[in-house]
């Protein structure tokens, strides 16, 4: 049997005492696109964070393949793509040096650079559409342009899951297009996707069940909810149905 | 120059110069892509400490600031992990300390004159001994670099991805900071504790103006931190003028042309003035 890529039991999170996560169960299987869902502040980043152990949790249990993060040594299998406005560090890197370090997972220390780790970086920068632009400065492209170079970093690494923080927040069109045929391909691979998103976009149709969460609790899952009628009109304030009587919130 | 060789002891100042101009930049790079540019003035304010025990207890100075600025460096990096707010006021009351230190130990042996040549460098007295120390701490210091580089360059990136790609993101940051101290007691000696950061950083801060990726970056600075140390002591022992203050601004008149190059070299890559 496959073990399960992620999984959530019980988990909580508090950030300075204060709760951020409360009672998250979340397990998600090989070969689903699972989508987070929320408004701001509900606790969207903090969950994926706390399926990868990046962030402690305050109670519950998290495991990446069966294993609690603290033990797993298999990080090839995983991709991350942080969300980031602008590609980080205060020394130019291009493309190409940041697609690169992707590979990181799957080198040694004492052995310089294959020529497969050449061709995953060949192929995860034509996937996402940036190879002419491989010798640019990564800092000098537009913002749209830098989260494609993000995601072909974690592309690079060749891992099964996939774990991303807003990939479609601040980019234009032509990049969420050229991302959800990206994700389509990983999708027809059978690779697993946990991605965090505001609104969905082209990536809906290929969405199998969505997460959505309110104040740091799941409170629906399922198929991805849909705007409909008067709830897609522009300017809706969406009062979700499974939202708790108590804690009417918006999520616009 | 060719006849200043046969003195023994621009030789060695010389050998020295190379080597800082090495090995300050290539850690410089690394600390500046990760936002910690004053890491260096940090350690440098420690190592005063070191030097100042080293004077007071007639032992190597240079040794004794080489320990104590490693374990400062530790210092600084735990503070850094451990205080989400409030950080910095740690780092300053550590630097203070470091500095107060240095100059009352100093003080306390009778050698506060000889101080100076450690807060401000005196490349031209380097000793056949401190010479092989800062040889063996240069080849260290690119050793690391060479074999942790790839990791190194994933965690100055982000230390999020760094942890999510199964990377030992505490002994790296350890390791980053333990080398900045290394490099700081390399340098000390030819440009002071006080312009040590200076080495670190300048020359990459004019690499950056002309260079699109992180290894030209390094491969540059590399380059303008030879010529600044080595052009300047030339210089300073030519005019005899301090060579420490000499090698600092030579890097400076490097970056202050590098930026008008660098603007030349837009203008002309996207066609607009």
């Amino acid at each position: 049997m496959m073990a399960t890529p992620f999984s959530l039991t019980g988990g909580e999170v508090r950030y300075d005492r204060r709760p951020v996560l409360r009672g998250i169960d979340l397990t998600v299987r090989a070969g689903e696109v699972v989508a987070v869902m929320g408004s701001n502040g509900s606790g969207k980043s903090t969950l994926i964070r706390a399926l990868l152990g990046l962030i402690p949790l305050s109670a519950g249990r998290a495991e990446l393949y069966g294993v609690p993060p603290g033990r797993f040594r298999d990080w090839k299998r995983i991709g991350y793509v942080p969300q980031r406005l602008s590609i980080g560090g205060g020394v130019p890197a291009t493309v190409r040096e940041v697609v690169a370090s992707g590979r990181i997972a799957r080198q040694s220390r004492l052995r310089p650079s294959s020529a497969a780790d050449r061709r995953a970086v060949d192929r995860a920068l034509s996937a996402v559409g940036m190879a002419d632009r491989a010798r640019d400065p990564a800092q000098e492209l537009s913002g749209g342009q830098q989260q494609r170079v993000l995601i072909a970093r974690a592309l690079a690494g060749e891992p099964d899951a996939f774990v991303m923080d807003e990939p479609t927040a601040g980019v234009d069109a032509r990049s969420q297009e050229t991302l959800a045929g990206t994700l389509r391909d990983l999708v027809g691979q059978g690779r697993t996707v946990v991605l965090v998103a505001h609104e969905l976009g082209p990536l809906e149709p290929l969405i199998t069940r969505s997460v959505v969460l309110e104040a740091g609790r799941i409170v629906h899952e399922g198929v991805p909810p849909i705007p409909q009628g008067e709830c897609a009109l522009p300017g809706h304030d969406h009062v979700h149905p499974h939202a708790s009587a108590s804690e009417p919130r918006l999520l616009s | 120059m060719i006849e200043l060789l046969s003195y023994d002891f621009l030789r060695r100042a010389l050998v020295a110069a190379v080597l800082v101009g090495i090995a300050a930049p290539a850690v410089g790079t690394f600390i500046v892509q990760r936002r910690l540019a004053l890491l260096g003035d940090g350690i440098g304010h420690i190592a005063l400490t070191g030097v100042g025990l080293g004077l007071l207890t007639r032992s190597s100075p240079t040794i004794l600031a080489l320990v104590i600025s490693a374990l400062g460096a530790v210092a600084i990096e735990l503070l850094r992990v451990r205080t989400r707010t409030g950080g910095d006021v740690a780092l300053a009351l550590l630097f203070y300390g470091g500095l107060a230190g240095g100059v009352l130990f100093a003080n306390l042996s009778g050698g506060s004159a000889n101080l100076n040549s450690y807060l401000f460098g005196s490349i031209s007295s380097v000793s056949p001994g401190d010479l092989w120390v800062v040889a063996g701490l240069a080849v260290a210091v690119v050793v690391i670099l060479a074999v942790f580089g790839r990791e190194l360059f994933v965690l100055c990136q982000d230390e999020e991805v760094a942890r999510a790609s199964g990377l030992p993101v505490r002994f790296l940051s350890l390791l980053i900071a333990v080398t900045a101290a290394l490099t700081v007691v390399v340098a000390m000696r030819a440009v002071g504790l006080l312009l040590v950061s200076a080495l670190m950083v300048v020359p990459v801060a004019a690499a950056q103006q002309l260079t699109r990726g992180f290894r030209a970056t390094i491969g540059v600075a590399v380059v303008v931190g030879v010529v600044a140390a080595v052009g300047g002591l030339w210089v300073s022992v030519d005019v005899d003028i301090a060579p420490g203050p000499t090698i600092v601004l030579l890097a400076m008149a490097v970056f202050l042309g590098a930026v008008g190059a660098g603007r030349l070299i837009r203008m002309r890559r996207t066609g607009t003035p």
